[in-house]
Parts: C-alpha cells; sequence; structure tokens
C-alpha cells in the first residue's frame, strides 16, 4: 500500500476555491469578459465551483466550458492512447479572459496543450491559469496565476484529487510508492 | 479504457469494451468535425499510406479526410496507377512504401486477409479498410456509433440486415459487432444470398422479408454487389427488387422509429425506395458523417497501441 498524507481537507479546500475566486475577481475589473475553463478531468468540477462563487462576487452568472487536451498532448507517441472526454465550450472565447482551470499543476505540458486546444476555438484576449494544487517540476516556462496551495512533492510521488465525487468526502491526497 | 492494439484488421477480434472505446473516442472528434477549425495536431509528423488496391470512393475520401484532420502527412496508392499493375506483389508494395519511414497503412484490397498479411510483413500499424468478402471493420464501428448515438444502446435491439449478405464484408462486420454488443440480428434476401451457414455466427437467416422487418428497430439494407457476383444469383434487379427492395408499402409496415441504414453507394428504386432514402427515418448521411469520426478515432486509437494484436483466424 502507498503511504498517503491528506495535504488539503474538505474546508481547507473550500477556502482556497473562494480565495482563488476573490482573486480573480480582483485580478479581472471588467467581469463581462471572463469566462472559465475546465481542464478534463479534474479541472471541470473545480471550475464549476468557482463559477458558482464567482457569481455570487459578481452579481451575474459566468460561462464555464470544458476541455480534453488528449488530441493537443505532445506525448501521444509515448504512452497508449488517453481517455478523450469531451470538449464543451458553448461560447465564443475571442477578445476574453479564459481562466484555464484544473486540479494539479506538473510539468505544465496539460497546460500548454490547453492553451494549443483554446486556439482551436478562437482567439482570447488574454488566457490565465488557476489551479489547486502546485507541484512544481515543471518542464515547460509556465506559471499559474491562481494557486490553491504550493505542494513541495517529488517525480515519483502522487497527488490525487476527490473534488464533487459521490460518496467520498472532498480531499487532496499526496501518495508515495 | 482499453485499447493497446496498433492494428485495426477486423472486428471478430476485438471485445466488446474495444468497441465501446472506439464509440467513446469517436464522439470527442465527431464534436470537432463541427467546430470553425476542425484539424487537431493528434498525428502531426505521422505519415499515412491510403493502399487502395481495389478501387474504392468514399472510404478513401473519408480516411483521407480524417487523416488530414488529424494533421498526418499523406499518400495516396491506387492499383490502376502503381507498380502492382507491373507484377509487384503486396509484400513488396508494402515494404518500399515503408522504406519511406511511413507509419500507418490503410489498405482496401480484394483478398481476404491481404490487411493481417501485412501486419505480419511490417512495422507500421495497418487499418482494413475491406479486405475481399471478409471484413470492413470501420463501416461496422461508424453503423454502430449512428445505432448508439440515435437509439442510445445496441443491447436488445432488434436489427435486420436484408440484401446480399453472401458477398458483403459490410455484413459480416456488422454481425460481429451486433452480436457481440447484444443485438438480436436478423438476415434477410434472396436464398442464394442469405446461406444458412451465417446462423452459426449468431443470428437468425428469414426468406420472408415481412416477417423480417416487423419488429426491426434498424433495417440495414445492403447493396447488390454486381461485381463480385461470378453468376447471376437471382432472375432480375427488377424481381430482386419487389421481392426484397424497401419499397413505400413495406416500411408502412414496419415499427415507426425504425431507422434505414445502407452503408452506400445505394441503388434507387432497385434495393431503396427513392423517397425512403430521403426520409427522416434514413440515418444514411449521418453514416458518412459519423465515418469520418469513427476513422480519426482509430487512428488515434492505434497510434497508442503498442501490445499483441491477438488476430483472430
Amino acid at each position: 500500500m502507498p503511504e498517503t498524507t491528506v495535504i488539503l481537507n474538505e474546508a481547507s479546500i473550500q477556502r482556497a476555491v473562494v480565495r482563488i475566486a476573490h482573486e480573480i475577481a480582483e485580478r479581472n475589473e471588467v467581469s463581462q469578459e471572463v469566462v472559465l475553463v475546465g481542464i478534463q478531468r479534474g479541472g471541470v468540477p473545480l471550475a464549476e465551483r468557482l463559477g458558482r462563487i464567482l457569481a455570487g462576487i459578481w452579481g451575474h452568472s459566468l460561462p464555464t466550458g470544458k476541455l480534453d487536451v488528449s488530441m493537443h498532448r505532445d506525448d501521444l507517441d509515448q504512452r497508449l492512447a488517453p481517455d478523450v472526454q469531451p470538449t464543451v465550450i458553448p461560447f465564443d472565447i475571442t477578445g476574453k479572459t479564459v481562466v484555464l482551470v484544473d486540479d494539479v499543476l506538473f510539468n505544465g505540458r496539460t497546460a500548454r496543450a490547453a492553451m494549443d486546444a483554446l486556439n482551436d476555438f478562437g482567439r482570447p484576449k488574454r488566457i490565465q491559469l488557476a489551479v489547486l494544487v502546485d507541484r512544481g517540476h515543471r518542464e515547460l516556462p509556465i506559471k499559474a496565476d491562481f494557486v490553491g496551495k504550493n505542494v513541495p512533492t517529488s517525480p515519483g510521488e502522487s497527488v490525487r484529487v476527490v473534488l464533487d465525487e459521490s460518496g467520498h468526502a472532498d480531499e487532496v491526497v499526496l501518495e508515495k510508492p | 479504457m482499453t485499447w493497446n492494439r496498433k492494428h485495426l484488421l477486423d472486428i471478430e477480434s476485438l471485445s466488446p469494451e474495444e468497441i465501446m472505446t472506439v464509440l467513446d473516442t469517436a464522439r470527442a472528434f465527431k464534436a470537432v468535425g463541427e467546430r470553425a477549425i476542425k484539424k487537431v495536431p493528434a498525428l502531426r509528423g505521422k505519415t499515412v499510406v491510403n493502399l487502395f488496391v481495389e478501387p474504392s470512393t468514399r472510404t478513401r475520401i473519408s480516411f483521407e479526410l480524417a487523416e488530414q484532420r488529424l494533421s498526418a502527412d499523406i499518400i495516396n496508392f491506387t492499383a490502376e496507377a502503381s507498380s502492382l499493375k507491373k507484377g509487384e506483389t503486396l509484400r513488396d508494395t508494402a515494404r518500399n512504401l515503408e522504406a519511406l519511414n511511413t507509419d500507418f497503412i490503410v489498405i482496401r484490397h480484394s483478398a481476404s486477409g491481404a490487411p493481417h498479411f501485412l501486419a505480419r510483413e511490417i512495422n507500421s500499424s495497418v487499418i482494413n479498410a475491406g479486405d475481399g468478402a471478409h471484413e470492413h471493420p470501420t463501416q461496422a464501428l461508424l453503423d454502430m456509433f449512428t445505432i448508439r448515438e440515435r437509439k442510445g444502446q445496441i443491447s436488445g435491439l432488434n436489427v435486420t440486415i436484408l440484401g446480399d449478405i453472401l458477398y458483403s464484408r459490410v455484413a459480416r462486420s456488422d454481425i460481429w459487432a451486433l452480436t457481440k454488443l447484444g443485438a438480436n440480428v436478423t438476415l434477410c434476401g434472396p436464398s442464394t444470398l442469405v446461406p444458412k451457414e451465417f446462423e452459426r455466427m449468431g443470428c437468425r437467416v428469414t426468406y420472408d422479408v415481412e416477417e423480417a422487418i416487423r419488429d426491426a428497430d434498424i433495417i440495414n439494407l445492403l447493396r447488390i454487389q454486381h461485381e463480385r457476383q461470378r453468376k447471376t444469383m437471382f432472375p432480375s434487379l427488377g424481381e430482386y427488387s419487389k421481392l426484397f427492395g424497401l419499397s413505400k408499402a413495406r416500411l408502412a409496415r414496419t415499427k415507426p422509429e425504425v431507422l434505414i441504414m445502407h452503408p452506400g453507394p445505394i441503388n434507387r428504386g432497385v434495393e431503396i425506395d427513392s423517397q425512403i432514402a430521403d426520409c427522416a427515418r434514413s440515418v444514411i448521411l449521418e453514416q458518412v458523417t459519423n465515418g469520418l469520426a469513427v476513422r480519426m478515432a482509430v487512428l488515434f486509437l492505434v497510434n497508442g497501441g503498442k501490445g499483441p494484436q491477438g488476430v483472430a483466424g
């Protein structure tokens, strides 16, 4: 059995998400320009949660989409074909501030693929990145704009995020092999 | 998700889970085709050879567009304008193509088993685009995709395949896929073209067309393949149309929600009444749209596949 440590529990996740939402609201004065796009799969429930909090802050709902980056990955040769999830962006992103949302930021390759994939949908005015956990070990010059928690890890460890899964309490767990 | 195959050679050797993986993946690729920018970089830098030793228009165009939308480089190779006409063997042709560092070979051949032979001989991924009267796996996959999209599921549906079964690779691949996914398959047509032996594949054979279509949820019509018949298997096309063609009178005696499918090219007035081909219950053109998505999914999946092949037969 792998050794596991709880990094964030349900209450601390909620505090982190609320703080990220306020930081997004503070950074983006024109709320009508902001759209949220969750990266499949872990970023999708997080984006929905951020959307609900931001709607309360701004007093209007904001467009929220989901993006699968499998077809834009740079490691398709080195792995089995990934499980492709639906991409649903039912609004125009051109001229908007797109906040990409993911659960864990690791080597940065998913974020790069996500920015590539977004280009197929339009030309955003700017792209910002929000993550619940930044675990380090970047392989690309990518940095998150909004971070729930920085977690020092070693490359062999894994970070597991449980969010909005029925029958499970929300938590972020660090697993040592 | 379960896909670790380097080739797509037939439906017979696939598991139900593998078939569903293709259908799920194809759904994402269908969405790509509905965007303003219909191209993704998944196969950038890869080279695909479309080796069509037997003539084909729609399957070749569908594969070619699928490859382009995945950003692959493409070589089109047809029998009429090739060294095969000069006596080169299939193996030598393929090895020459592979010497150009190709990654995929999509093959259409009049000989059953040609794709399996190639898969043993060369290092590229091989995709069967139709081999003789054996199989046409991507057609079956697009048929399953279309049925699932329209009906929500495949298990438990009554599917009737009507027409030339004997010479049809589409029928064989469809029968494998439908029975694996739990549909009830009925075959119907002239007895010369629908031998009872097909019941060993797990389906039912009947020569009573009214009974075959009465309870069907899906009617899949197959074209009479004049070009494959060595001798005439029935008196005339007019008689075939009268006895087995889907007329308006026959359609009126089917379930109101029945779907009419056809792999194309259709022969209006022979196996299908011209107006039925264009009616709301006909999904013939949806099959074409879905074929593109399914072929993109297959190329995407075999690109990642490294595992053992388990070639059937």
